[in-house]
């Protein structure tokens, strides 16, 4: 009886426009996704590491792949040159694959983040690590310090940088022993803009005009530096940040509903939100001192999948894992070809071509994210 | 199951909030809180769902100390529906309701169709089971309300904490959820602001004024004109219903009062 009076409210437009848009068309979509993702991700690695200055065709990319599996190796006759077996296996290989790896795991960190702070508009480099990483690189770039660690420095001090920034945001975010999400935002800010604003006082007081431009080059992100040594380094913190994160997702749905009502349903809050922090910025760091703060990604990817399949964490860590990836790589093509054989960097591809598509499906769809509608 | 709040006072930045609250839930008791806005019982519900630590006291779940429990055992025993608007995200209704199950879970369990049994009869008993899949963004107020009540039915708790659960609802739909968890059988703690609403449902009221506890007893002992007066400073008629046999009040604000002489006045305007 009551069940009916309800139903027999009046509905309006945008319900009915949003019952479409319902869980079972979520599920429906996450599983074609899971199902389809894996595969255009393997078409984009060999379509990545085809495409370039100089175009190899992909079944020879697929060989010279094929001849470095185990068992399988021995199947292939090797009938490529030794250039293309360079550029293949030495340069590009480790490059796309490191792209995949950065643009999953900025994606992973994207949806970590806004999680955390329920805030559309956070992003990975939201808390300052991509600031603080900038400083150490820029002082590597401009001063040549921390020549000790060899072709690490670069990488070494901007891990250095994320991470006293990290710690100075953990400290200053905390009120009484607890994480205040407002103030975690607000010193993320705080510290960006000073850290900023040392970087641009390192660039600027620069002597050559060389350095600066590679400086700027590396804040605007690059995967130029590629080599196959970074993959483990980047790809085992995207892996294990994705198990854990996957393994909390229950957990991340319920924050999404307030720190009160995660604590009434059995969470602990204020661990949880601190072991969030630290996973996530120690992973951003890592990214970030590997290949520069390549922006958009984390804050965008995100979004588009919960566009595509809902909140549901359940959902949204897998199918942002690959389109991260996807992504990126694609992205990375873009920044080798569209002004060969100079190179832009890859942020001004994220940002260029992920902006306006975002825009789109934002002003096409009732998308909110926290924010009412 | 019975809860017992001991002599708890709680203070925020220097600020005394409430003191010296004695409060007794014994197991199946519908007990109402009421009181002016910042009396202090949100922040006494919230010391007794553990988000604001007491300064002191004590405050136990069948004499088990509450913060002594982990958040999770004490999810298991206690279901809380709060303030807080969770209703922004993009989640369907049914996935909602069965985060109320999330206590109940071990890490990346994921839910059974037990679970989803339970889900489906929350939502049955708000009145929402044609809306399970629909996103709870498109939801009114009330609706959202509702859902939460169900979240908090699936957590399957032996003691509902309820802070003002009847915000946001119609008439019909305050009355529903009222006799739901009437009839649910379990120990109920509500902040209410209706004191009819109050009357009509509860077995012990407690009032509070500036963070103390001024009265408690039943509807009848504690709903006096003299008392609503002094706490709630309004002029009140209050009769036995002589339909529902329980306290009714019929508030008389300033302006039904006035005399005739006004009535005349404002009819001409």
């Amino acid at each position: 009886m009551n069940e009916k009076v309800s139903l027999e409210q009046p509905v309006n437009k945008k319900k009915e426009k949003n019952e479409k848009e319902n869980s079972r068309t979520y599920n429906r979509r996450f599983k074609i996704l899971l199902f389809a993702l894996p595969i255009v991700l393997i078409l984009t690695i060999i379509l990545a590491m085809a495409l370039g200055p100089v175009t190899i065709h992909p079944f020879i990319v697929w060989e010279i792949a094929l001849s470095h599996t185990p068992l399988l190796g021995d199947l292939v006759n090797g009938d490529w040159t030794n250039a293309q077996y360079n550029i293949i296996w030495e340069i590009r290989f480790p490059r796309v694959l490191l792209g995949a790896i950065i643009g999953a795991g900025l994606a992973l960190a994207g949806t970590g983040i806004q999680a955390l702070v329920r805030n559309s508009l956070a992003d990975p480099y939201i808390l300052g690590v991509s600031s603080g990483a900038s400083v150490g690189a820029t002082l590597v770039i401009l001063t040549g310090a921390f020549q000790i660690f060899g072709q690490y420095a670069l990488s070494f001090a901007a891990f250095l940088g994320a991470l006293l920034a990290i710690i100075a945001v953990f400290y200053l975010a905390q009120v009484g022993g607890r994480i205040s999400t407002t103030r975690l935002l607000l010193s993320g800010i705080a510290l960006s803009m000073i850290l900023s604003a040392v970087t641009d006082f390192i660039v600027i007081s620069a002597p050559d005009d060389d350095k600066v431009h590679s400086a700027l080059f590396w804040m605007m992100g690059s995967l130029v530096g590629a080599d196959w040594e970074m993959l483990p380094i980047a790809g085992i913190p995207v892996i294990a940040t994705f198990i854990f994160l996957l393994f909390q997702s229950r957990s991340l749905n319920i924050l999404l509903m307030g720190e009160e009502t995660a604590a009434t349903l059995g969470i602990n809050i204020h661990v949880f939100q601190k072991l969030l922090i630290v996973i996530i910025s120690l992973l951003t760091g890592v990214l970030v001192s590997v290949s520069g703060a390549i922006g958009f990604v984390g804050l965008m990817i995100p979004h588009v999948v919960r566009l595509l399949v809902g909140s549901d964490h359940r959902r949204v860590l897998w199918i942002s894992l690959f389109l991260g990836a996807i992504f990126m790589m694609w992205a990375d093509v873009a920044a080798r070809l569209l002004v060969a054989p100079q190179e832009i960097p890859i942020g001004v591809v994220t940002a260029l071509t992920g902006g306006p598509f975002f825009i789109w499906l934002l002003r096409k769809s009732s998308y909110s994210f926290g924010g009412g509608s | 199951m019975q809860l017992n709040v001991d002599d708890v006072s709680f203070s925020m930045q220097g600020k005394q909030i409430i003191s010296d609250i004695y409060l007794q839930a014994k197991p199946g008791e519908f007990v109402g809180i009421i009181g002016p806005n910042g009396s202090g019982k949100s922040t006494l519900l919230k010391n007794i769902y553990r988000v604001n630590k007491p300064d002191c006291g004590k405050i136990t779940l069948d004499h088990e100390d509450i913060y002594a429990l982990s958040a999770k055992k004490t999810a298991q025993k206690m279901a809380v529906v709060s303030q807080e608007s969770g209703g922004l995200f993009d989640f369907s209704v049914r996935e909602l309701v069965l985060m109320g199950r999330a206590p109940h879970k071990k890490m990346m369990e994921s839910d059974t169709i037990g679970d989803g049994h339970i889900a489906d009869e929350a939502l049955q008993k708000v009145g929402l089971t044609a809306y399970s899949d629909r996103s709870i963004t498109t939801l009114s107020g009330g609706e959202k309300q509702r859902v939460m009540i169900a979240r908090a039915l699936a957590q399957q708790a032996k003691v509902l904490v309820l802070d003002e659960p009847t915000n946001h609802l119609d008439v019909h739909h305050q009355l529903q959820l009222m006799d739901l968890v009437k009839t649910l059988n379990i120990t109920v703690i509500a902040a209410l602001h209706d004191l009819n609403i109050a009357s009509s449902y509860c077995d012990r009221i407690y009032v509070m004024k500036d963070g103390k506890i001024v009265k408690s007893g039943s509807p009848e002992e504690v709903l006096e004109e003299e008392t609503l007066q002094e706490v709630f400073r309004v002029n009140t008629s209050i009769i036995k219903h002589p339909i529902t046999g329980k306290t009714h009040i019929t508030f008389l604000s300033s302006t039904l009062q006035a005399s005739e002489d006004d009535k005349r006045k404002s009819l001409h305007i």
